[in-house]
């Protein structure tokens, strides 16, 4: 398998706290990755730089190859990394519908519209979400696990090769999660390499091939999920000493 | 289509009335309710769609006015260049605020916007070759085809208003317009749906700031004179804003609206009230639709007429 995204060294300061101190994560193209911490570890720090919320103070970060760390979050995007966020962001003064055109304009069709074909393509993303009946919905009325659904379908209209998603199941009921979890897996399926941020240890242990666990910015243990769950340093940072 | 049957009616009706021999206060009055129209058709580039608050009309149209007068002291420019200077120096003035949404955002925006005026109006004040503090009278070049100037500029206007709409109109419903909607509900979330928020930014400021000084450039053509502190008075930025507020900001249509509205109230008021008690009526306005239809009033057309559009 080859590598699909690289972070080298990576660090992030904010003022005097750092919240990423060289961090190093390699992710092969197709896999299923979860990266797990304690609140304030710097797992949406390290996204955020990834996709160009933010850029990282150190270190390099490479997509397909080529070092994206200078260009902004648009070009990322537009190179194939999409992401949803941890509160959901909505284009609240549209439709749901609507709120998948913009990346299908953006990304997807280069800026020029394709009406027609951008609208089928939007609700055949909806159709497979399970959105398709709130398609003309305002998304300023929709319900948590609606928001969380169209934060995954909206990263979708991009059309990804790496998707991040950024706690999608937080907040939501068991059967709300193994639904999510679903499309997630799906969207593997079809190929798209998909890095997890979860608190959900029963979601991100059952989705992931491969878990790293962040600790006041630093990667202080990798591997398989079983192994991860027994690791003495993994339960000291959540359960302290 | 329709839009571009009525935008022929309105130029047709708009160059044909000055020719009839009307009242000449019609287009006296006229001309300044077509200006607001430019003017808050402009601002709600960036202030509806994008929803960055813009509290410096009053620089744009001020350096619209002075550009023109520039040009015609300078080199005796005719009125066409004039305007297309002022677009020019507006466009250049609106992609430097621009810059400023680089780091400011909301009120912090908003408050830097202010400051532009001051700025300007502090350099026209100390340029004296434009005429300094106590201003400058320029002597028109005689009129051509139309009676009077003021009929004339009169015609100028209901073109430029038109024109501004067109444009305005192009942005919202094109791909330009969806990515200046994403950005205005969140600007993390748009960035990382593929938009370029700074590019649509820096386009919207310009060409936003271009209508707006455009607009002001046939003001020293029409009261013969010009002088900072009614050129940057911030009163053009109550009139943009309010047109803007009170007719409704989603839709190209909103600002023509309260515009008209607006526009034409004030000189209603000027005339047979004051022109002390007309910033007062406006002041009362806008807190009736801050406060009972923050959509305005093609909100409120949406709510009792959902139907139509």
């Amino acid at each position: 398998m080859s590598t699909l995204l690289e972070v080298r060294g990576v660090s992030k300061q904010f003022g005097g706290f750092t919240a990423l101190d060289g961090v190093n994560v390699s992710i092969a193209r197709g896999e299923r990755f979860g990266l797990i911490g304690p609140n304030g570890s710097g797992k949406t720090t390290l996204i955020n730089c990834v996709s160009g919320s933010l850029r990282n103070d150190a270190g390099s970060i490479l997509f397909d190859g080529r070092d994206i760390s200078g260009l902004p979050a648009y070009l990322r995007t537009r190179r194939g990394i999409a992401r949803s966020f941890q509160i959901p962001r909505p284009f609240a003064s549209m439709s749901v519908l609507e709120n998948l055109l913009v990346p299908l304009e953006y990304v997807a069709h280069g800026g020029e519209l394709l009406k027609g074909h951008a609208e089928d393509e939007a609700m055949a993303l909806l159709r497979d979400i399970g959105l398709a009946d709130k398609a003309q919905t305002l998304s300023s009325r929709l319900s948590q696990v609606e928001l969380r659904k169209l934060e995954l379908a909206r990263a979708m209209a991009a059309r990804p090769r790496l998707l991040i998603s950024d706690e999608a199941m937080a907040g939501l009921s068991a059967t709300e999660i193994s639904e999510v979890l679903a499309i997630l897996f799906k969207l593997n399926e079809a190929g798209i390499t998909i890095i997890m941020i979860e608190h959900i240890m029963q979601a991100v242990m059952k989705f992931s091939q491969r878990v790293i666990c962040l600790d006041a910015g630093r990667i202080i243990c990798e591997g398989a999920p079983a192994q991860i769950v027994q690791n003495a340093e993994v339960q000291r940072a959540y359960l302290g000493a | 289509m329709k839009f571009w049957i009525g935008a022929a009616i309105t130029v047709v009706v708009g160059v044909g009335l000055p020719l009839m021999p009307l009242n000449e206060y019609l287009f006296y009055a006229g001309y300044m309710v077509l200006s607001f129209v430019v003017l808050a058709t402009a601002w709600n580039i960036l202030g509806g769609y994008a929803g960055y608050v813009n509290f410096g009309p009053p620089a744009f149209f001020g350096i619209g006015a002075y550009s023109a007068v520039l040009l015609f002291k300078w080199l005796q420019a005719p009125l066409v260049v004039q305007i297309a200077g002022a677009a020019l120096m507006g466009g250049l003035l609106g992609f430097g605020v621009g810059l400023l949404t680089l780091r400011l955002r909301g009120i912090f925006f908003a408050i830097a916007t202010v400051a532009v005026v001051f700025i300007m109006e502090t350099l026209m004040v100390n340029w004296r070759y434009v005429g300094g503090a106590t201003g400058l009278q320029i002597l028109r070049p005689p009129v051509e085809v139309f009676d009077t100037y003021t009929r004339m500029l009169f015609a100028v206007m209901t073109v430029m208003s038109v024109a501004a709409v067109a444009i305005a109109r192009y942005i919202q419903v094109s791909w330009i317009g969806r990515g200046l909607r994403a950005l205005r509900d969140s600007e993390d979330a748009a960035e990382c749906s593929g938009v370029p928020t700074l590019k649509l930014k820096l386009f919207a400021c310009a060409v936003s700031g271009a209508l707006m000084a455009a607009a002001g450039a046939p003001m020293p053509m029409y009261l013969s004179f010009i002088e900072p502190a009614s050129t940057f008075n911030l009163s053009y930025t109550i009139a943009a804003l309010g047109s803007a507020i009170i007719g409704g900001m989603v839709h190209w249509a909103g600002p023509i609206i309260g515009a008209i509205l607006l526009g034409t109230l004030q000189q209603v008021v000027t005339v047979t009230i004051s022109s002390e008690i007309n910033v007062l009526v406006v002041g009362v306005l806008l807190v009736v639709f801050v406060v009972a239809a923050p959509e305005g009033i093609l909100g409120l057309i949406k709510k009792y007429f959902p139907g139509k559009k």
